[in-house]
């Protein structure tokens, strides 16, 4: 990649493989991710966008290749990572406030059992007074609409204050003008030198919203500065179906276990 | 199935019952209760106090979580465990009995993780099957030992499947004690993470929090917990006393630590209710009636939970049905007076002229006259009415909501005229003071509605 920087990149990922119940996901996934990029993860229904973030965060397993943060493993590195998981991935009927789930952010900094005190209470009340929630800091969270979720996840990334933020579809059901302030948070925390890596679904704004592109569809389509991928060519080979003999002869060499 | 096993039963499964130690009426047993002078009483109650406030406790996370299901199997799991401890020292060790059932259980929810990981089995299935042949194991074992032992030794083994109070001797509140404290102090220090991985796993990861250890910890501690309350409440009904207590918690709080102290409350009180109506009927089992009191706590917070409860719903509901039939009633009088007259206080109507001007329900707008008669809105006088100070500002307010709704929709989300009628027949009732004024700030202060009608003003009154 000619964007590699001296220094060892944000993301690394090598050679990666991933099954899903036996059925290959990912296949031979190669990149790397400079650091202070960001990078719109672009690719059609069951490209493998979320699994990709999953497996870095090492949620999923993978069966071949590997994955560096900073140069390191994820063990040493998962503190530096920001992860702001689907909406429909938690309960909403949890008895819990809004602060209550922003101040989740900032457990990474206290030990087991140490309370939030007064200097977290301030980093999240800072992250919420972000993404325009301060007014609900007290609410139960099954009281906010789809957007306002949505940023109260933002929120909570914030209140980590992580280095590589990895987010899946944070712009799913939330409204247009919610989504230009999500945006212009977003490139506030590029500009700080943090990297981020966004799942998303929509083709028609992923060419502005990003530095960088990866077109996934199983496999890495392309992957580089926008303006250098986002060309028709690679697009149709994106959004143009799946390689079957790729994913007939992998699916079968996960079966066989070779 | 599981149930009608124990029925056949029950005739062997007879044991001592705390109220029967005396014959007496339920009214000296009442008064017995609450001097707390029975020393068999006395340890009751501290055992209900011990078991309810751990079943709270834990329960409110099974609840949060969604293990409702997996807490049933694990109660039902541990009862070999039960029996092998007893066969230990063939006598009833709290100890042994305490380790065996904790391995049994800790055994059972191990089995249903491994059979959902590596088929494809569910895990509602691969609950059920684990919960019953733990418990099919245990049956046997239980047989196996009264056959070898004799009815003798078995009164401790016994209540183990129904649950009796009674049986709670001094070294087993000292177990139980040392356990309750350990629950809580770890409970203390692992609420947050324990927090965070029940609301969002992933994320739980994402922060390095040992998520599966926490796991681990976590279902130690739940058999732990069903098993210090196996003697009291009996296997087959112990989940209830983790899972109806704090679902009545949730029903009332929105905040995690709320939940579980009321959760600890009603747990509490479950188990000592329990105890209390068992020691008044001579011969009645504990665990039973400790499970009715919880489910009638729940019932009552399901009808009566001052945020949602069916019953506060509804009497609110009734409540603004009675609002709108005053509101609409004043609204008809106003309108009269606008048309016919000028809208004024002290102006009389012919209740007869006024119930000509709008169809339908004549009965129900006499009523509600009457009602805005008592709390002061009109005056009613010979079959004529007319509108007091407080009646005319509560007409003009009705009024102004409602026009001003009709201009609001015009004006800005571009209804027709004839269209806002209908839709500000209900809004009027239901804007706030505050939504009004922004509503009036927003418009500039408007003083004719869509329709050329003039919007009562303020200050007119």
């Amino acid at each position: 990649m000619a964007e590699i920087i001296d220094n060892s990149p944000a993301l690394e990922i090598h050679d990666l493989i991933v099954s899903y119940q036996k059925k290959p996901v990912l296949y031979g996934v190669d990149i790397a991710i400079p650091e202070g990029s960001m990078v719109g993860v672009v690719g059609p229904n069951g490209a493998g966008k979320s699994t990709l973030i999953k497996t870095v965060m090492g949620l999923v397993p993978h069966s071949h290749g590997w994955v560096k943060i900073f140069g390191g493993d994820l063990k040493n590195s998962i503190k530096r990572i920001g992860y702001v998981p689907q909406r429909e991935s938690v309960d909403w009927d949890f008895p819990v406030s809004v602060m209550d789930v922003v101040l989740m952010g900032c457990y990474g900094g206290l030990g087991l059992h140490r309370r939030p005190g007064k200097k977290e209470k301030d980093k999240a009340s800072e992250a919420l007074e972000k993404v325009g929630l301060e007014a609900y800091s007290k609410r139960q969270i099954s009281n906010l609409s789809g957007g306002q979720q949505q940023r109260v996840f933002l929120a909570r990334a914030l209140a980590q204050e992580s280095d590589l933020y990895l987010m899946d579809e944070p712009f799913a059901g939330v409204d247009a003008a919610t989504e230009v302030a999500i945006v212009e948070l977003l490139c506030q925390i590029r500009d700080q030198g943090k990297t981020l890596v966004v799942v998303h679904h929509d083709l028609a704004t992923a060419r502005e919203y990003f530095d960088m592109i990866l077109l996934l569809n199983m496999r890495v389509v392309g992957f580089g500065k926008t303006e250098n991928v986002f060309n028709a060519e690679l697009l149709q080979k994106t959004y143009g179906g799946r390689l079957t003999a790729l994913s007939e002869i992998a699916d079968k060499l996960a079966r066989e276990k070779i | 199935m599981i149930f009608a096993l124990y029925f056949l039963s029950i005739d062997q499964l007879y044991a001592a019952r705390i109220g029967e130690l005396v014959e007496s009426n339920s009214w000296d047993q009442i008064k017995r209760f609450f001097t707390f002078s029975d020393r068999g009483l006395q340890l009751s109650l501290i055992g209900a106090l011990l078991f309810g406030s751990v079943c709270g406790l834990t329960g409110s996370f099974i609840v949060v979580r969604r293990m409702a299901l997996f807490g049933d199997a694990i109660s039902h799991a541990v009862l070999p465990g039960v029996a092998i401890g007893f066969m230990w020292g063939m006598e009833k060790d709290p100890l042994a009995i305490l380790v065996g059932a904790t391995i049994a259980g800790l055994l059972g929810s191990v089995l249903v993780q491994a059979i959902v990981r590596t088929s494809r089995i569910k895990q509602d299935a691969a609950l059920g099957i684990v919960l019953a042949s733990f418990f099919a194991v245990g049956l046997c074992l239980i047989r196996m030992i009264q056959n070898h032992e004799g009815a003798s030794k078995m009164s401790g083994l016994k209540t183990y499947l129904f649950g009796d109070v009674a049986v709670i001797d001094s070294s087993d509140i000292m177990t139980m004690s040392v356990i309750v404290v350990l629950t809580f102090v770890l409970f203390y220090f692992l609420y947050r993470p324990l927090l965070i991985v029940s609301f969002d796993r992933q994320f739980a990861y994402s922060l390095g929090i040992p998520v599966r250890l926490l796991d681990a910890v976590f279902q130690m501690f739940l058999a732990i917990a069903i098993v210090i309350s196996l003697q009291a409440v009996g296997v087959v009904l112990v989940s209830a006393m983790l899972i109806i207590p704090a679902a009545t918690a949730y029903l009332l709080a929105d905040r995690m630590n709320k939940m579980i102290f009321l959760a600890i409350i009603i747990g509490v009180m479950s188990a000592i209710l329990g105890v209390f109506f068992s020691f008044l009927g001579s011969n009645l089992p504990t665990g039973p009636f400790m499970v009715i009191s919880s489910s009638l706590l729940f019932a009552m917070a399901y009808l009566f939970s001052p945020k949602n409860g069916r019953i506060t719903n509804w009497y609110r509901y009734l409540q603004l049905k009675s609002k709108v039939r005053k509101e609409n009633t004043l609204k008809l009088i106003y309108h009269y007076l606008e048309k016919n007259a000028e809208a004024k206080e002290g102006v009389n109507i012919e209740v007869s002229e006024l119930l000509r001007t709008s169809k339908g329900d004549t009965k129900g707008k006499l009523s509600s006259l009457r009602i805005l008669e008592k709390s002061g809105s009109i005056e009613l006088e010979n079959k004529k009415l007319s509108l007091t100070n407080l009646g005319l500002e509560q007409a003009s307010s009705i009024v102004r909501n409602h026009r001003l709704w009709e201009l609001y929709l015009t004006n800005e989300a571009n209804y027709a005229a004839d269209h806002v009628h209908d839709d500000a027949e209900k809004v009027e009732h239901l804007l706030s003071e505050e939504k009004v004024k922004e509503l009036e700030l927003f418009l500039d202060h408007p003083t004719v509605d869509p329709h050329g009608k003039p919007i009562p003003g303020r200050g007119q009154v």
